[in-house]
């Protein structure tokens, strides 16, 4: 008897810990926020770009000039050059994912922006924008096709374009890029140093055009076509445009934070404002309070002393959630608030099926602490039952979401699990703990439900 | 036992407000939003004053953007629809609606989506649609695989299907109707919430059969129509708590949560009363039916 109390008693202060984290560890409750400990520091909620204000941009990449096999190599360096860039402008949290083609989402690679924050898309996409293309061409066949034209004024026009063909080496490659000078002639030049793969494949393409030409391509234009004199294995080039010093330190710069290894196009960008965001993140708060003081109404008015037992349940689950949330951290957005406003909802249900079950029990003429016990075990069989479906749903959604419906599937979903658990084996310890009350009317009362009296 | 007795004339409301509710989607017709079919839409609202439309027409017009639309909302700001938008395309309809910086104001959101993108949603949509469907028709063949008499199990499946075709119609054909006076329209998350509504009505759905199940195993009253009344009886009070302890969430949302949330909201409220209403009011009355019928074929 005396165990179980102190199991209810060591719940309710694990309840009361779950709280005080919640409250320390968020910045809008807690005044003295910034005296707190890094461990409360580092644990606010993650607020989705709904609820901060900021971008979302969403860009198409052009893999069509990338062999088969190496595209998500290419995606992967791509969004790494892309974070690296936001990164350089000071963007708090940026989130950059890569899309990849399916069947499910569709033929083109994606990359996904989302930057918090930042409401000036001109500015932002300009900043991503800037990010170079570089590439490496060489020589076309001498019989390649080549389409000469004779302009109006008589001049023969040869489209450069036609004379080169694409290799491999691209900006993915490039370890990193200096500025230098030419001892003889002390123009200024860029040195480029290549990674391992980018060493060899330079080596290769060295090797077999030694007396060609090749050219150095950047943003789709060709700024440099020096000859080759002889295979190159040290994985350093240069290029000697005819640059002033401040734009091959521009260049040096650009290139040093990534070259885009492959084409990128914005097909869709979503914009919300900081008010809109924080208006939109307090309605959300509200309603989730209002609707859980609805339901605690409810509950200890219809199912009396079970109700509060339940709503004490309920709080706890509210609480796990809310560490949760913060810990695993799960991005909130004004779906995933209203996902886990309706999880509070139904994780009543696991509650109210018990309540019912006991309550049949009662009626039946058992005494209070079999009754409990009946109810629990006959009730974990619809429990289960009636929440398979909304998890498995909940599956689904995550699986196909954009990120708005990933984040009510997550919420949904973990509350749907998380409530199962919680009702089940924090309601059972606490409804056992006060066994005490007896079988007298009193006891009789509190246990009955509705408007029975 | 009064649902059972009466049950011709509940079966009758809900085919009366199914046909309804397809008359709303016929009549009113579903807009799809942008989610799916690609363009902009830009919330402004002015500093002080709000120009009228028609003072903004020609301007809007001179840009060639293809149709804009205005909607007033509040008391100062502007909804915006067109076709995508580029930047600069962006910037110059800013300048537009300002007139050329006369009548200052701020964009609250912005959102451009390319047509690429909508057809990937619409995809995304439709596959999620079918899934969810498929995986919920297993769970019921699964749930429903041991019983058979009196009524064989694939008709119980059939059965929670009909309600749940009854469930997402009637809120779809609700927002049809909104949708033609408020010109709501149709995003991702009326696909989750007609999904959502999908996962819960099925489980409410289940749980009532379940119990006549269990009353038939152990032989609970004379004939199937009284197992059903009792199996009704002693659920329908869990099955209405639930779902109003649901909706009282739900409405809690409709009327102080977000506004991006509103209607999803509600359309998941009424969702959630009508898959309540099913379940007691429809499924089993419909049970009792299909085996009255049975009965009277082997006479």
């Amino acid at each position: 008897m005396w165990k179980k109390r102190i199991i209810a008693i060591l719940i309710l202060l694990l309840g009361t810990g779950i709280a005080f984290f919640v409250f320390k560890s968020e910045p809008k409750l807690n005044k003295s926020f910034e005296q707190e400990s890094s461990f409360f520091k580092h644990h606010p909620f993650r607020l989705g770009l709904d609820l901060s204000g900021g971008s979302h941009l969403i860009y198409k990449a052009d893999v069509s000039q990338v062999p088969a096999g190496q595209v998500t190599d290419a995606m992967n360096s791509l969004r790494d050059v892309i974070e690296r860039r936001v990164n350089l402008f000071g963007v708090s949290e940026p989130v950059v994912q890569v899309q990849e083609s399916s069947f499910v989402s569709g033929g083109d690679e994606k990359l996904i922006v989302d930057l918090p924050g930042v409401t000036d898309v001109e500015k932002a996409t300009e900043m991503i924008g800037q990010t170079p293309l570089w590439n490496l061409k060489i020589e076309a066949p001498a019989d390649a096709p080549r389409e000469v034209k004779v302009g109006a004024d008589g001049k023969i026009n040869l489209d450069m374009s036609q004379q080169f063909v694409t290799t491999e080496l691209t900006g993915r490659y490039l370890k990193k890029a200096v500025l230098e000078f030419d001892q003889t002639t002390s123009q200024p030049t860029v040195g480029l140093q290549f990674d391992e793969t980018g060493t060899q494949l330079f080596a290769d393409i060295t090797k077999n055009n030694i007396g060609k030409i090749v050219a150095i391509y950047l943003d789709g234009a060709p700024i440099s076509t020096p000859v080759v004199r002889e295979e190159i294995t040290g994985g350093q080039a240069q290029i000697s445009g005819n640059f002033t010093p401040a734009e091959a330190k521009q260049l040096v710069g650009r290139l040093n934070s990534g070259a885009l290894p492959v084409p990128i196009t914005l097909v869709s960008k979503q914009t919300i404002g900081a008010t809109l965001g924080d208006n939109a993140l307090y309605a959300g708060m509200k309603a989730a309070l209002i609707g859980f003081l609805l339901i605690a109404l409810f509950l200890i008015l219809w199912y009396r002393l079970p109700g509060v037992i339940a709503v004490l349940a309920l709080s706890l689950y509210v609480g796990i959630i809310l560490v949760l949330f913060k810990l695993l951290p799960v991005t909130l957005t004004a779906a995933g608030i209203a996902g886990f406003i309706i999880s509070i909802g139904v994780a009543v249900d696991a509650n109210i099926l018990i309540f019912e079950r006991l309550k049949e029990e009662l009626r039946a003429g058992r005494t209070i602490a079999d009754s409990v016990s009946a109810g629990f075990a006959r009730a974990w069989f619809s429990i289960r039952d009636s929440n398979i479906s909304s998890i498995l749903t909940a599956i689904i959604l995550f699986w196909f979401g954009t990120s708005s419906i990933k984040g009510f599937a997550l919420t949904l979903g973990m509350g749907v699990l998380v409530s199962m658990l919680s009702a089940i084996t924090i309601s059972r310890i606490f409804l056992y703990a006060i066994e005490f009350i007896g079988e007298g009317k009193v006891a009789r009362f509190l246990f009955s439900s509705g408007l029975s009296k | 036992m009064f649902i059972i007795k009466h049950k011709k004339i509940f079966i009758g409301i809900s085919v009366l407000l199914v046909l309804l509710s397809i008359t709303s989607i016929c009549v009113f017709g579903l807009k799809i939003g942008i989610d799916f079919k690609g363009g902009a839409l830009s919330e402004v609202e002015y500093k002080s004053v709000r120009p009228i439309q028609a003072d903004l027409n020609p301007a809007l017009e001179a840009l060639n953007y293809g149709p804009i639309s205005l909607q007033p909302t509040g008391d100062l700001s502007y909804i915006v629809k067109s076709r995508d938008l580029t930047e600069a395309e962006h910037s110059q309809l800013l300048t537009t609606l300002s007139q050329n910086g006369q009548s200052a104001l701020e964009e609250k959101s912005f959102n451009s989506i390319g047509p690429s993108v909508g057809k990937e949603l619409t995809r995304k949509a439709i596959l999620s649609i079918v899934l969810v469907s498929l995986v919920l028709i297993c769970f019921i063949a699964f749930a429903f695989r041991k019983v058979s008499k009196p009524v064989s199990s694939w008709k119980y499946g059939i059965i929670a299907i009909a309600s749940l075709l009854h469930d997402v119609l009637i809120p779809v054909g609700i927002f049809a109707f909104l949708s033609h006076t408020f010109g709501v329209e149709i995003d991702s998350l009326f696909i989750v919430a007609v999904l959502t509504i999908l996962g819960l009505s099925v489980s409410d759905t289940i749980v009532i059969f379940d119990r006549i199940r269990e009353n038939l195993r152990n032989r609970v009253g004379n004939d199937f129509k009284e197992t059903v009344g009792t199996s009704l009886n002693q659920s329908f009070v869990r099955s209405i708590c639930t779902s109003l302890t649901v909706i009282l969430v739900l409405l809690a949302l409709v009327f102080f949560g977000p506004e991006s949330t509103k209607y999803f909201a509600l359309m998941l409220a009424f969702g959630m009363f009508f898959g309540t209403y099913s379940s007691i009011f429809l499924a089993s009355p419909l049970l009792v039916l299909t085996e009255e019928i049975q009965n009277k074929k082997k006479k």
